[in-house]
Order: C-alpha cells, then sequence, then structure tokens
C-alpha cells in the first residue's frame, strides 16, 4: 500500500449536497448496433442437426443470409447494458410525472415467481392437472378483483388497458346482438377526459363515438349526456376520476340515464389507485369494469409493456366472457371452453401470465387494510404535491374542487409570461432525473402537465420533485431560450424531429436510413 | 408497522404532510365521492402474508403444484414455443432500467428508444421489408391488424382467409373484424398448402400464415401474390419470423404485409405470457399511414454523430386524434420487442440459418420416426417446419397414455388428430423416446 502523497485541495467535512441533484444521464456515445458487426463473429451457438438435413425447394428457401449484426456475445450485451443505464424506470427516478399511468414500486421479489421455471417453463396447453398452481393463481386473482370491482366475474384475458376497453365493447356488442338490438345500438357515448382509447376502440368495433365535453366545473356535462343517451345508445365508456383527478360525484346519475335507455355502463378503472376500498365499480351501478394490472397492481410497466387488463362484469354480461374461464369445483381447477355466447379469443390463451402472477402476489402482500392504506396515500401524496406545485408561480389546475389520485395541471401562465411550452420544460426537467408527461390530445387543458404520485413515493421524494419544476419554472422566467436548448445533462443533445413526418426522409429502421441517407 | 411498500403510510409523516396541506385527515380529499358509494367495510380479501419470507413460502407452494416443461418431455406448441433463451435476453430484459420503465420520452429514455429502434430494424433485416412496428400485443391482434389495414388501404371489406389457421386465432379474427370485414375462408387442400382460391375485385386481401397450423410451410406465395395483385388486393402473410433464416421472407414473393408472432424470438413459454406481435410493409407513405402502432425513427440531434429518435408520422395514431385515428394505441408488448432484438443480434444471419436447419431436419426426422411407430402422419410431403399433425385411434387415450411416461405429447387438434412441436431443444434421444412410447402405445 502506497501513502496518501500531494497537496490537499479539499477539506472534510464534506459540504452538503446543493438543494438540487447534478444528476447526468449516462452517455455511452453508443453506435447503432449494425455499425459494431464484424463478419463471422457469433453470440451464441445452436444445437446441430445430429439428423439428416431437408433440402428446401428454391420457391420456398431464402435466398440472402438476413443482414443481421454479428457480434460476439460480450459485446451484444454490452450494448444493451449500456443502452439500459441510458434509460430512466422506478427503481432509479422519482416516477410522479407520468400522470395516468400510476407509476408504482414492483417489488422486487414478484419478478423471482415469475422467472422461475414453474412459471417461464409452463406450456398454455399442458393439461389442466400439471398446472393447477397457476390456475389457482388465476381464480383466486379474479375473486380478488372481483371483490375490489364488486363485479360478479373477471376475466384476466386482455393484454393491456386498452386491450381490456376492447374486450368490453366486444361483450357490449355481443349483449345488445344477443337481445336483437345490435343493429341498432350503434353509439357509444365517452368523455374528453376519459383515456382516448375508449374512443379509439369504440370506433374500430364500429361504433359511431360521442364525447361529452366537461362542463363550467370539470365534470362531464350531464346534460350533453341526456341529449346524447337513446335507442341507439350501446353503452357510456368512462373513466372516474378522470384524467384531470377530478371524481365526478354524479356517476350515479350519469350510469342510471344510460340504463334508462337501455344502454350499459362500462367503468374505465385506469385511474382506481386512490379507490381501492373506498367505493366499488358495481355500487355505482357499472356493468363492466376495467383494471390495468400494470397500473394499479403494480407490475412493472417494461417500457410499455407486456401489461395485463383485468375486465369485470355484472352477472347478466357474464355469458360474453371471453374464453376459457378458469372454473373451480371445490377441489381442481379447470378451464371451461363451453361457452357459447363467449365473445371468444381476446388474444392468446389465458392471459399475461407472469403480471396475473405478479399482480397476485402484490394484493397478497398487502391484503384489503393494506390496499386502503395504498388507496388513502396515493390520494394523501396527490394532494401533497398538488399543494407544492399549486405553489410555483405560473403553475395552475384548472378548476376549483378537490382531486383524487392525480392532477392535470397547467403552465398557461408560465407560458404567457415566458413563450416556455409544458414539453420544453418537461424536457429540461429530465436534466435533474426525472420524467414528465404533458397530456393527451387534444390539448383541452392548455400547456397541459401531468402527474400522479402514487403510494410509492416519499414525502422527501415529492419534495424534491416539485423543487425541481419550481426551478425549471424559475429558469423559464430567467432564460427563457436556456430552457428551451434543453436538455443538457442528457445522452444526448436536442433532437430535431422534422425529418420523423417526412416521408421522403423518415428512417423506421436501419435499413430504410442506409437506403435514403447513406446510399 | 409502516408497510415497506408505502412510505408515507408511517403515521408522522402522514401527519406531517396533513399539516402541510391545512387538511385534517385524508377523508377531506374523498368529500367528492357521495356517501352511498363509499363502501362501509373491509374489502373482503384473504389475509395478507405479514413478511416478504412469508409471501415467498405462500407461492412457492401454490406454484409447486405446477410441471413445468423441464420436469416432463413436451412436445406442445401451437402458438407458444419451446425454443432456447439465451441467457443474455433474460439478463437485458430483467435490467430495472428497462423493466420498471414507462414508454418514456426520447430523452430521459434514449436508451428504450435506440433498443427498440434496433430491434425494429433487425426485423426489417430479417423480413426484407423497411417498415416494421413498435411490438402490438401478440400474432392474433397483429394479423387481425394487418388485414384491417389492407381493408382500409383498399377500400374493400372482405378478406379471403387460409383455413390452415388455428380455431382460437379465427376467433380472434372473426370478433375483431365482425362489424364490417366478411371473412371467406379458403379450404385447406390435400397437401396441407391452402387450396384452391378464387377471388375477385371486391377482396382486400388473401391471408396466408406459414408455417401455417400444422407446420406446413406454404409454396406458392408468389402464385398467390399475383392473384392478389391481378384483382387490386394486397397480400399478407404471417410468418414466424424464428424460420425466416432457412425459409424466404414475405416480401420475398410479394407480400404486402407481413405480421406475426415474435415469442420464438427469446421469450419463455410463460403459460402465454411471452407474446407480442409484429407487422411489416414497405417504405410506401399510404401504407405507413394505415399502421395504428407507434414506429421509430432516427432523427438528427444538435450533436453531429448522434443518433436521435422519435415518432415516425405520429399523427395517425388514436393518442393523436382520439377516434379518428387508425384504430388505437396503447401499452403492449414494448420488452418483448427490446429482447427478440437482442436475441436476433446474439443469432446474427448464421445462427438464424444453422437453427432453421437443425428445427426442419429434426422436424422431418420426427415425422418419420412417427410414421414408423405407426401413427398416420398428416401431409407428409410438405416441407414442415416444427410441426406437424397425425392421426391416432383416439388422440385423448394417446395423450393420456404418454402423460404416464412424462411425456406433454402433442395438442389435441379434434378426437383423432394430435399436433406436435419439435424445435432445436428437443434432442434426436427425445424424439426417439417420443417414438417408442407412441409405439408401444399404438400397438
Amino acid at each position: 500500500m502506497s501513502g496518501h502523497s500531494g497537496e490537499s485541495f479539499a477539506e472534510l467535512p464534506v459540504a452538503p449536497k446543493p438543494p438540487l441533484r447534478r444528476f447526468h444521464q449516462a452517455r455511452w456515445d453508443e453506435p447503432i448496433i449494425f455499425e459494431q458487426s464484424r463478419p463471422g463473429r457469433r453470440g451464441i451457438a445452436v444445437p446441430a442437426a445430429g439428423v439428416p438435413a431437408v433440402e428446401l425447394p428454391e420457391s420456398v428457401r431464402r435466398a440472402e443470409p438476413p443482414k443481421l449484426p454479428e457480434m460476439a456475445q460480450l459485446h451484444v450485451l454490452r450494448h444493451y447494458v449500456r443502452l439500459s443505464q441510458e434509460n430512466l424506470g422506478v427503481d432509479q427516478a422519482i416516477a410522479v410525472g407520468q400522470g395516468t399511468c400510476t407509476m408504482k414500486y414492483s417489488p422486487k421479489v414478484n419478478d423471482r415467481f415469475v422467472n422461475d421455471p414453474k412459471v417461464a417453463e409452463l406450456h398454455p396447453l399442458q393439461p389442466d392437472d400439471t398446472v393447477q398452481g397457476v390456475l389457482e393463481v388465476y381464480w383466486r386473482m379474479e375473486r380478488m378483483l372481483a371483490e375490489i370491482s364488486g363485479m360478479h366475474r373477471v376475466s384476466l384475458q386482455p393484454a393491456s388497458g386498452s386491450a381490456a376497453i376492447y374486450a368490453n365493447i366486444a361483450m357490449i356488442r355481443a349483449y345488445h346482438a344477443s337481445r336483437g338490438e345490435g343493429r341498432q345500438r350503434d353509439q357509444v357515448i365517452t368523455t374528453m377526459f376519459s383515456h382516448p382509447s375508449n374512443a379509439a376502440c369504440a370506433k374500430t368495433a364500429g361504433y359511431e363515438v360521442i364525447t361529452l365535453m366537461p362542463d363550467e366545473n370539470g365534470y362531464p356535462d350531464i346534460e350533453a349526456l341526456r341529449a346524447a343517451v337513446g335507442p341507439r345508445t350501446a353503452a357510456l365508456m368512462i373513466t372516474n376520476p378522470e384524467d384531470t383527478g377530478i371524481f365526478n360525484p354524479r356517476i350515479e346519475e350519469f350510469v342510471s340515464l344510460v340504463h334508462e335507455a337501455g344502454g350499459l355502463a362500462c367503468y374505465d378503472q385506469a385511474n382506481a389507485n386512490g379507490l381501492l376500498g373506498i367505493t366499488r365499480a358495481a355500487d355505482a351501478g357499472f356493468d363492466l369494469c376495467h383494471f390495468n394490472l400494470h397500473k394499479t397492481f403494480s407490475t412493472p410497466h417494461a417500457c410499455g409493456g407486456p401489461a395485463a387488463g383485468a375486465c369485470g362484469v355484472s352477472e347478466a354480461l357474464a355469458p360474453f366472457l371471453p374464453g376459457p374461464t378458469v372454473e373451480f369445483d371445490g377441489a381442481a381447477y379447470h378451464l371451461d371452453a363451453d361457452r357459447p355466447q363467449s365473445v371468444g379469443k381476446m388474444r392468446p390463451f389465458l392471459g399475461v401470465t407472469p403480471n396475473v402472477v405478479r399482480a397476485y402476489a402484490w394484493v397478497m402482500a398487502l391484503g384489503a387494510e393494506g390496499l386502503r392504506e395504498v388507496a388513502e396515500t396515493a390520494v394523501l401524496n396527490n394532494n401533497y404535491l398538488m399543494h407544492k406545485v399549486l405553489r410555483i408561480p405560473g403553475a395552475s389546475a384548472h378548476w376549483d374542487g378537490g382531486r383524487v389520485e392525480q392532477v392535470r395541471y397547467s403552465w398557461q401562465g408560465l407560458f404567457e409570461e415566458t413563450g416556455v411550452h409544458s414539453e420544453e420544460i418537461g424536457v429540461r426537467a429530465a436534466d435533474f432525473g426525472v420524467h414528465y408527461w404533458t397530456s393527451h390530445h387534444p390539448y383541452l387543458v392548455p400547456e397541459p402537465f401531468t402527474l400522479e404520485p402514487t403510494e410509492s413515493y416519499s414525502q422527501e421524494d415529492l419534495d424534491e420533485y416539485a423543487a425541481i419544476l419550481a426551478h425549471v419554472a424559475d429558469e423559464a422566467r430567467r432564460d427563457p431560450e436556456y430552457v428551451r436548448g434543453a436538455p443538457y445533462n442528457q445522452t444526448v443533445h436536442k433532437i430535431d424531429q422534422t425529418s420523423l413526418d417526412d416521408p421522403k426522409q423518415w428512417s423506421p429502421s436501419w435499413r430504410a436510413y442506409t437506403r435514403k441517407h447513406l446510399a | 408497522m409502516t408497510h415497506p411498500y408505502i412510505p408515507n403510510a408511517e403515521p408522522g409523516v402522514r401527519a406531517d404532510m396533513l399539516a402541510a396541506i391545512g387538511a385534517a385527515s385524508v377523508e377531506e380529499f374523498y368529500a367528492a365521492i357521495p356517501a352511498g358509494l363509499r363502501l362501509d367495510r373491509p374489502l373482503d380479501l384473504p389475509a395478507p402474508m405479514a413478511s416478504e419470507h412469508e409471501l415467498v413460502a405462500h407461492m412457492r407452494g401454490l406454484l409447486a403444484r405446477n410441471t413445468d416443461t423441464t420436469e416432463a418431455l413436451s412436445f406442445l406448441g401451437h402458438g407458444c414455443y419451446p425454443h432456447h433463451v439465451p441467457a443474455v435476453c433474460d439478463e437485458v430484459n430483467g435490467r430495472s432500467e428497462f423493466l420498471t420503465a414507462y414508454a418514456g420520452e426520447p430523452y430521459e429514455d434514449h436508451g428504450r428508444f435506440q433498443a427498440m429502434f434496433e430491434y425494429v430494424s433487425m426485423m426489417a433485416e430479417l423480413l426484407e421489408m423497411d417498415v416494421v412496428n413498435v411490438p402490438t400485443y401478440d400474432g392474433y391482434q397483429a394479423s387481425g391488424t394487418a388485414i384491417r389495414m389492407a381493408a382500409r388501404y383498399t377500400g374493400r371489406s372482405k378478406v379471403l382467409v387460409s383455413g390452415a389457421v388455428s380455431a382460437e386465432k379465427m376467433s380472434k379474427l372473426r370478433d375483431f373484424l365482425a362489424h364490417d370485414i366478411e371473412i371467406v375462408v379458403a379450404p385447406v387442400g390435400a397437401g396441407g398448402e391452402i387450396g384452391e382460391v378464387e377471388i375477385d375485385e371486391t377482396f382486400a386481401a388473401i391471408y396466408l400464415e406459414t408455417p401455417n397450423v400444422y407446420g406446413v410451410v406454404e409454396t406458392r406465395g408468389r402464385e398467390l401474390a399475383d392473384l392478389a395483385h391481378g384483382v387490386g388486393a394486397l397480400l399478407v402473410v404471417s410468418a414466424d419470423p424464428i424460420s425466416l433464416g432457412v425459409l424466404a421472407p414475405p416480401a420475398a414473393y410479394g407480400a404486402d404485409i407481413a405480421c406475426g408472432d415474435i415469442q420464438s424470438l427469446g421469450m419463455h413459454q410463460s403459460y402465454g405470457g411471452g407474446h407480442a406481435g409484429y407487422i411489416a410493409t414497405r417504405d410506401e407513405e399510404r401504407l405507413v399511414a394505415e399502421f395504428p402502432s407507434r414506429l421509430f425513427g432516427i432523427a438528427p440531434t444538435a450533436v453531429p454523430g448522434e443518433y436521435g429518435f422519435g415518432d415516425v408520422f405520429y399523427d395517425r395514431t388514436s393518442f393523436a386524434h382520439r377516434e379518428e385515428g387508425k384504430e388505437w394505441v396503447g401499452t403492449a408488448a414494448a420488452l418483448w420487442g427490446i429482447t427478440a432484438g437482442v436475441y436476433l443480434a446474439l443469432m446474427g444471419p448464421e445462427g438464424m440459418r444453422e437453427l432453421g436447419e437443425t428445427v426442419l431436419a429434426r422436424t422431418r426426422y420426427a415425422m418419420d420416426r412417427l410414421a414408423a411407430a405407426g401413427a398416420r402422419v398428416l401431409h407428409p410431403d410438405a416441407v414442415h417446419f416444427r410441426e406437424f399433425a397425425i392421426e391416432v385411434p383416439s388422440a385423448g387415450e394417446l395423450l393420456a397414455a404418454l402423460r404416464g411416461r412424462g411425456i406433454f405429447g402433442g395438442v389435441r387438434l379434434d378426437d383423432r388428430t394430435l399436433l406436435v412441436c419439435v424445435t432445436e431443444r428437443h434432442s434426436k434421444d427425445d424424439i426417439d423416446r417420443l417414438a417408442a412410447a407412441v409405439q408401444e402405445e399404438l400397438s
């Protein structure tokens, strides 16, 4: 061991941390994977046939080998580890900035269950008696979600929240068809602050979409609903609280109006995190609902899926559920595919099993009391963060009244003062190691941003997030051009996006890029 | 005890935060919910596990009741396939920076954009098509959307669908296309390929699968493309990308849209949890306009030598235009796309070719061995990839008997027909063991 020589240039104790984190995102300056290829290298070996080869007829034989990268194993791994470091997950960052998406901690122990061969190496068409464990998880999860929603039965087949919305619409369509009203009921009513997939899935399924706009208090306009419902109404597809975070207190009236017209009421529970154990879909009279397991029930967002959706239905809608269903006869679990009125398959097999397993384990780690604590804490966190954000000059929340688990805010004041847009604030905020999202389109709330601080975040996290926003808003006031030039502490600098909408230039693959720009 | 997942449930913190807001209790935040809608009792749920250790014991107890495919010798396929998953695939998709991130924005989640761009780019090379989507849910959805894209592109509302498609996928297509697209099912020919087809100017597309539900590789792709194009329709082909190291990609014989499932490319079977769908086209603006999914492209940054990324032609989507966008887009299966990219980078062109050759050869070997064992192999003259059907006196009885020998012998298609799946994971000895067992049971 050598001594520590040389002149001292810093003193103990180490100074306190500055108010804001001196974050810098990883910047590996990583080439595109194709640029790292060298002919003849290999990342993995494949078993040789060991039996006579098959000669393919020319009509089906590949003529040219695919131009895939050729790399050694370490270099493939290193490339992707570097890219992963240039990404922000809940495990690193304070992920309160993706409102509507309920970013929460996904317990590590739950990943262990799904990586176990007892889940990972199960084939979905094994005999029922060899998969009793996984069927029991599906069954128990279904029963727990039925209790949480008050609905009669639950399907865990849909692959995501939007897929669950679509599955609900498919059931609504089958229900009306079974009553001879399929053609007559050709309209679906939704609201502007419900997720766009409610409108888009209904349209894909053939419905005319009627969108209710908010009234002067931010609630969906009940007079507009009164005018819209009638013999053509198939269903109301509605979120509550909406993406504004505002709970519609007249929701029962909304449901009743639709029922009186012979339509069904379908509850998009993407925003359920503040309501667990507080209020239930069935109690407001809904016929169908859905949850996102990757939101409220903690499964990881995985850069945008795999996710999982759960559709809850009343007894009248149960015959139409996607099949097969999991059934329990008191001794064993089995799959029931003999359901003549079922809408059929929404996706392959039973569902996104790893996420069903994770969600089940999450509920089993919390129980009834824990779920209620999740809801209350999410709501407390949201109101605390709102209290702090609304003290930042230039930030506001349209409409008075309370918020449940999220808030759609506005930087309208700041924009009018500085000319800096909400998107630009978000990019600059990322320089401090956080993510931030505006809103879906159209921007009914001007210069929007949507925050949802779930139960996972500490008071200190919320203070830090609010301090970052306050700092960036202050920067915008002092030096708007500096904010507009962001990012500064990211993997790459400001991106010129104009080519992405130009068919002559756009490059949705390396193949297209080399053809258009490197030829 | 404050729950480990809920930091602010700690009573002191909670009081502190309420005081900061000026609220007496959390109840104030629920004031908008009418009393009549409030649940007036605790949820009736099972008692929770009090510690992580107890949760692990509970889950282990449940999952121990499963027999997985490393414990039995499984020949199950039919849409979910037991290919080897390279360790590096699991390593990358287990990275918590990827696993726990949201879809993200191009700056703080640059890594995810690049990894996804590279996935679509490697798929584009495999498919010889310039445009590939950020994955949709699964191959079923990819097929449904590809057909809808063809219908929108041509302005027509009829599609000829190969009859050699699984009943389950057909169920999905019938629901998804129900209200405005008529499905005409093409017969299956005696050889196991699509039979004679007739279409006219009212058809939007011919939809073909290869390898099809019987594992048969379709050989008349060029003829079907010409037939479709002759009446102004498109050829849509669903192809498993894992076969494309040896089989010609759909574009090579004139397909306009390729689609399929990528579970084979590095995803575990996971009781059906490893699925994701791809859709690919040539770089034609009118076709690109019909994608509902996000498409990622390269964009320059303010600094020379930096690759930025972003959404190509975002204005197509329901994120931009709600019901006026194309179908819908949302969280789907991004991480499986990243994983499939890792898989293709590990394999490279040679690995994909060798894997294809091994699967072709072992499939043929298994067909020959089961024929010799007394099963009637269907479509024996066709080229098969990974799967083939056999006819036996009783599919149920044979499967039950094999089960007793620790073998999941195949998927029952009907009372007398079984579908057998063979991949590079099945050694010659495994196949011999199946054949010997079948021979004993049938004799």
